[in-house]
């Protein structure tokens, strides 16, 4: 890219000042008069026939208007909820998901009728009078409890729980653990998480009749796709429908699904002939919004004696929850990138969806990279110590090193020199010195650990946060006009063409490509026009500085602005529509692999267990960066989730109810500004060849390196005690339980 | 059975008839319009709700609105003065402070009661001030970045320079 002024500056973001003043537009805040409140009832059983609903009590409470239950929504949605994706087509068991559970309810929270209600504690209130009766039955809430032999099934009348298992591979695997001087195995428990967005779901729908047209705004990543889904239930054509996404706060994947809510508000405007609000309570949220990660992994990595990896074999158990999700793809993506930053050929990885009686999984941040890079990157570090090794030698030793690359399954990864991130990483963290004062305090007894990881990242198919001002930066800067005369709109079906949403850090290079594309269309017309207000050819006009003039005489120019008023006047070279526009749906021709790596320093206290962190260093690649202090702030958030993930968080259920046993933020610990070290961000930049800009993603890339980065750190740290692995979170409870009997 | 209330909020004087059961943080947002006061939990955890009461950070989630008769509050709406950005606000801008900008505002008020109580806080002083906030976006790093920005602006005499926040105003 050219010398620029705009693009790679540290410009402010243009959101921010409403957002700082309290004039945010969440769906909260919308007020409409005369809207209905809905309150969804819920099963609390993980498993559970329900016998029998009674709503006399409930329907006379002051303020209800209706009570809907299955029967009522049979009339008006169809068959099960659509399910978008391809990779679904091959699983085992083709099992529907019902808007709204009728006889059976197969986890917590799981709707089984919708109150409205004129105000929101109306229909709270009398959500609390419906009576329903269940029949609870025997849960499945575990991978574990749900693979054994004999074990209940998550849905009456199926065989058993696997919901997929499919395998794939490239190399020959067989041979290179044949050849193998060492093999090591271990398990990697990747624990359920709550995405936990600060702002819950919420929704406002209304249907008119007549019209037969359908608005709703939503708190969703997807705007395009609730729509599509909307039609497909409804067969209301996606023409009168209009999904609006104003202010999101927070997703992290989880507003990326299409849930049981969207249908049913939907559908009640219908019912009832009124607008509808619901807003998810925290709560509620823990229950009815996906879950992350919720992962088993069984890893073996064969290698040389002089430490170069042969082969590499993964078996993945993806806890699907109670459903197969919309995309649930990206929970076994972690095949995709299993070999992470490494050149091997030799790799089998295996993946089983396995169905419980718990909240469905989806995709959260990082979506199947974090998994893929915690398995290499723990199995090298195991590998490395059976070996005697440095895992900064190993890793080197094994790095991929010519681009373009093609993996074992044939996918091609455009640019990287990982070593070149490592080696600064190293470097900023000082570790050689680190190494050495980790020997001398290790003999008074303490217990330092060093982590690494090296992560790469597929993108291409992402959330971004502070497009408005990255998409106008790279249009002003192309267009030649102010930043200040731009405008950036998203997330209204509306007024934008289809758009796969942001997710899996796609916004950048796959949106902020078609600005580029799309601006230069437009300046390419500009030109024409130029040169035909300029009475002079094509080829001899010249754009620069939002100016355009004839070769030799810049005095005579036009501006820009100039040229889009003349293009709405009549005076047009023959056969040039009005206008100055142009519309890009920008499909990369390939995927666009950032890297980097990370390192982390931590102390675990022997008496209690307790892990601190004590130095964190990100160095980061996402090729030519657009607006850096959005990239910095990206890392920060991600490199955060992941260190919460690493030794806080965790899901659990109540193996004989089937109910959460971490209901509430009081149980479920999101980290604090306490729990954080300082940490420092660095950048190298190895340019993408796959798009215009040169540009990758960064949205995930702090989450997919952190959490192994601190639970190496925590294993290397407990070595002298004989400890190979520990499994997440990294919580001073179990470490002390470790320590002890590792005493033993 | 209803009960009045009388509030000053952002120095407006405010008469409503309220539900005794009717939470302050609804009460601003429902009957006030004053939609910057978010909401993110139901156990008191997350500190979106933070505003001011009588000077004093609380989470109005926490609170009955019954229970700030005669009380004078301050939300978020009330921090601009004169169109200008308080400066709390104008730093958690120029570093980058927020990113979904759900949190921010409890963030916001939460600081504004912060510097209040001591104008020069240690970066500890900081972290433990937000005990009680929860931001997902930031990893907290430019929050902290942005008081000690704003404890500068402010005045705080020994606060120390945090980043090029003038740079970064391109
Ligand atoms: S909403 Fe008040 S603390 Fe969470
Ligand atoms: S900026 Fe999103 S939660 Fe703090």
């Amino acid at each position: 890219m050219a010398v620029s002024t705009l693009i790679g500056a540290k410009i402010h973001r243009r959101e921010d000042p409403r957002l700082v003043s309290g004039r945010g537009r969440y769906v909260d805040d919308m007020q409409p008069t005369n809207v209905l409140h809905a309150a969804f009832i819920r099963s609390p059983y993980g498993h559970a026939k329900i016998s029998r609903i009674d709503l006399t009590e409930a329907t006379k409470a002051p303020g209800v208007e209706a009570i809907y239950t299955a029967r009522d929504f049979e009339k008006i949605l169809q068959g099960a909820m659509p399910v978008t994706n391809s990779f679904v087509a091959d699983k085992k068991q083709p099992i529907g998901w019902a808007y709204i559970a009728k006889d059976e309810t197969r986890y917590q929270g799981e709707i089984v009728a919708v109150v409205l209600a004129r105000g929101r504690d109306e229909a709270a209130d009398a959500a609390s009078l419906v009576q329903v009766d269940y029949k609870p039955m025997t849960p499945v809430v575990d991978i574990d409890g749900a693979v054994a032999k004999g074990s209940p099934t998550a849905h009456s009348g199926i065989p058993d729980n696997i919901a997929w298992d499919t395998t794939v591979g490239g190399g020959d695997v067989k041979a290179a653990f044949a050849e193998a001087d060492v093999v090591v195995k271990q398990r990697i428990l990747q624990q359920r998480l709550f995405p936990i967005a600060m702002e819950g779901r919420a929704l406002v729908v209304e249907y008119t009749p007549i019209e037969n047209k359908l608005t709703m705004w939503s708190s969703t990543q997807v705007p395009h796709w609730v729509r599509l889904c909307l039609t497909l239930a409804t067969g209301i054509p996606e023409s009168n429908i209009r999904v609006i996404a104003p202010d999101v706060g927070g997703g992290f994947g989880s507003k990326i699904h299409i849930y049981p809510e969207e249908y049913l508000a939907a559908a009640a405007s219908k019912l009832s002939g009124q607008a509808v609000k619901w807003v998810e309570e925290r709560s509620e949220n823990l229950t009815a919004t996906h879950h992350g990660r919720a992962q088993i992994f069984d890893i073996e990595v064969a290698a040389k004696k002089d430490g170069t990896l042969l082969g590499y074999k993964v078996t993945q158990y993806v806890d699907t929850g109670a459903y197969v999700s919309v995309f649930s793809s990206f929970q076994c993506s972690a095949y995709a990138i299993a070999e992470g930053a490494y050149d091997l050929k030799n790799v089998e990885f295996r993946t089983v969806g396995v169905l419980t009686n718990t909240t469905p999984t989806d995709a959260y941040r990082g979506a199947g990279r974090p998994e893929a890079t915690h398995a290499i990157e723990r199995g090298i570090d195991l590998v490395a110590r059976e070996l005697g090794m440095d895992p900064v030698e190993i890793r080197r030793k094994n790095f991929t090193k010519k681009f373009p690359h093609t993996n074992y399954l044939g996918l091609i990864y455009d640019t990287g020199d990982y070593d070149k991130a490592l080696t600064k990483a190293l470097e900023i963290a000082n570790y050689s010195e680190l190494r050495r004062r980790q020997e001398d305090l290790r003999k008074q007894g303490k217990l330092i650990g060093i982590g690494l990881s090296t992560w790469i990242e597929v993108c291409g198919f992402g959330p971004g946060q502070g497009h408005a001002t990255t998409f106008a930066q790279i249009a002003a800067e192309t267009l030649g006009i102010p930043y200040d005369q731009t405008e950036v709109r998203t997330g209204d079906t509306g007024d934008t063409p289809f758009g796969y949403g942001t997710y899996g850090s796609r916004s950048l290079h796959v949106g902020g490509s078609a600005v580029l594309m799309s601006s230069r269309k437009v300046v390419d017309k500009a030109k024409k026009l130029a040169a035909h207000l300029l009475e002079a050819a094509d080829e001899d006009v010249v754009f620069e500085g939002g100016r355009f003039y004839v070769k030799g005489s810049p005095d005579r120019a036009k501006t820009m602005g100039e040229i889009a008023f003349a293009a709405h006047r009549d005076n047009l070279p023959p056969g040039m529509e009005h206008g100055l526009e142009a519309t890009t749906y920008y499909d990369p021709p390939d995927l666009s692999w950032p890297f980097g790596a990370h390192v982390c320093v931590v102390e675990v206290d022997p008496e209690t267990g307790a892990v601190k962190l004590q130095r964190y260093v990100a160095v980061d690649d996402c090729g030519n960066v657009i607006n850096p202090m959005i990239v910095e702030g990206q890392v920060h958030g991600g490199v955060v989730q992941g260190i919460g993930q690493a030794l806080f968080e965790e899901v659990l259920y109540d193996h004989e109810t089937g109910q959460l046993k971490t209901g509430t933020l009081r149980e479920y610990m999101v980290p604090t500004a306490n729990e954080i070290p300082e940490f420092v961000t660095e950048r190298t930049v190895t340019p993408s060849i796959t798009n215009p800009l040169g540009a990758k993603g960064i949205g995930e890339a702090g989450t997919i390196a952190s959490s192994i980065a601190v639970i190496n750190a925590v294993c290397d740290a407990l070595t002298p005690l004989g400890i190979k692995h520990i499994d997440m979170p990294a919580t001073s409870d179990r470490v002390w339980k470790l320590i002890k009997e590792a005493g033993k | 059975m209803s009960h009045k209330v009388v509030t000053t909020v952002n120095g407006r004087r405010y008469e409503h008839e309220v539900e005794p059961r009717l939470l302050l943080v609804h009460h601003l947002r429902d009957n006030l319009g004053l939609t910057g006061t978010h909401i993110g939990c139901d156990t008191t955890q997350c500190g979106a709700c933070t505003i001011l009461l009588d000077g004093q950070a609380v989470k109005s989630c926490n609170l009955f609105a019954v229970q700030a008769e005669g009380r004078s509050l301050t939300t978020i709406e009330g921090m601009a003065k004169d169109g200008q950005l308080h400066p709390i606000q104008q730093a958690f801008w120029d570093e980058h402070g927020l990113q979904c900008g759900y949190c921010t505002p409890g963030f916001i008020m939460a600081a504004a009661y912060l510097l209040a109580e001591n104008p020069n806080p240690t970066e500890d002083d900081i972290r433990r001030g937000f005990e009680g906030n929860l931001c997902r976006c930031t990893g907290y790093v430019n929050i902290i970045k942005a008081v000690q920005t704003a404890a500068r602006t402010m005045g705080g005499a020994e606060a120390k320079p945090a980043t090029q926040a003038a740079e970064r105003r391109a």
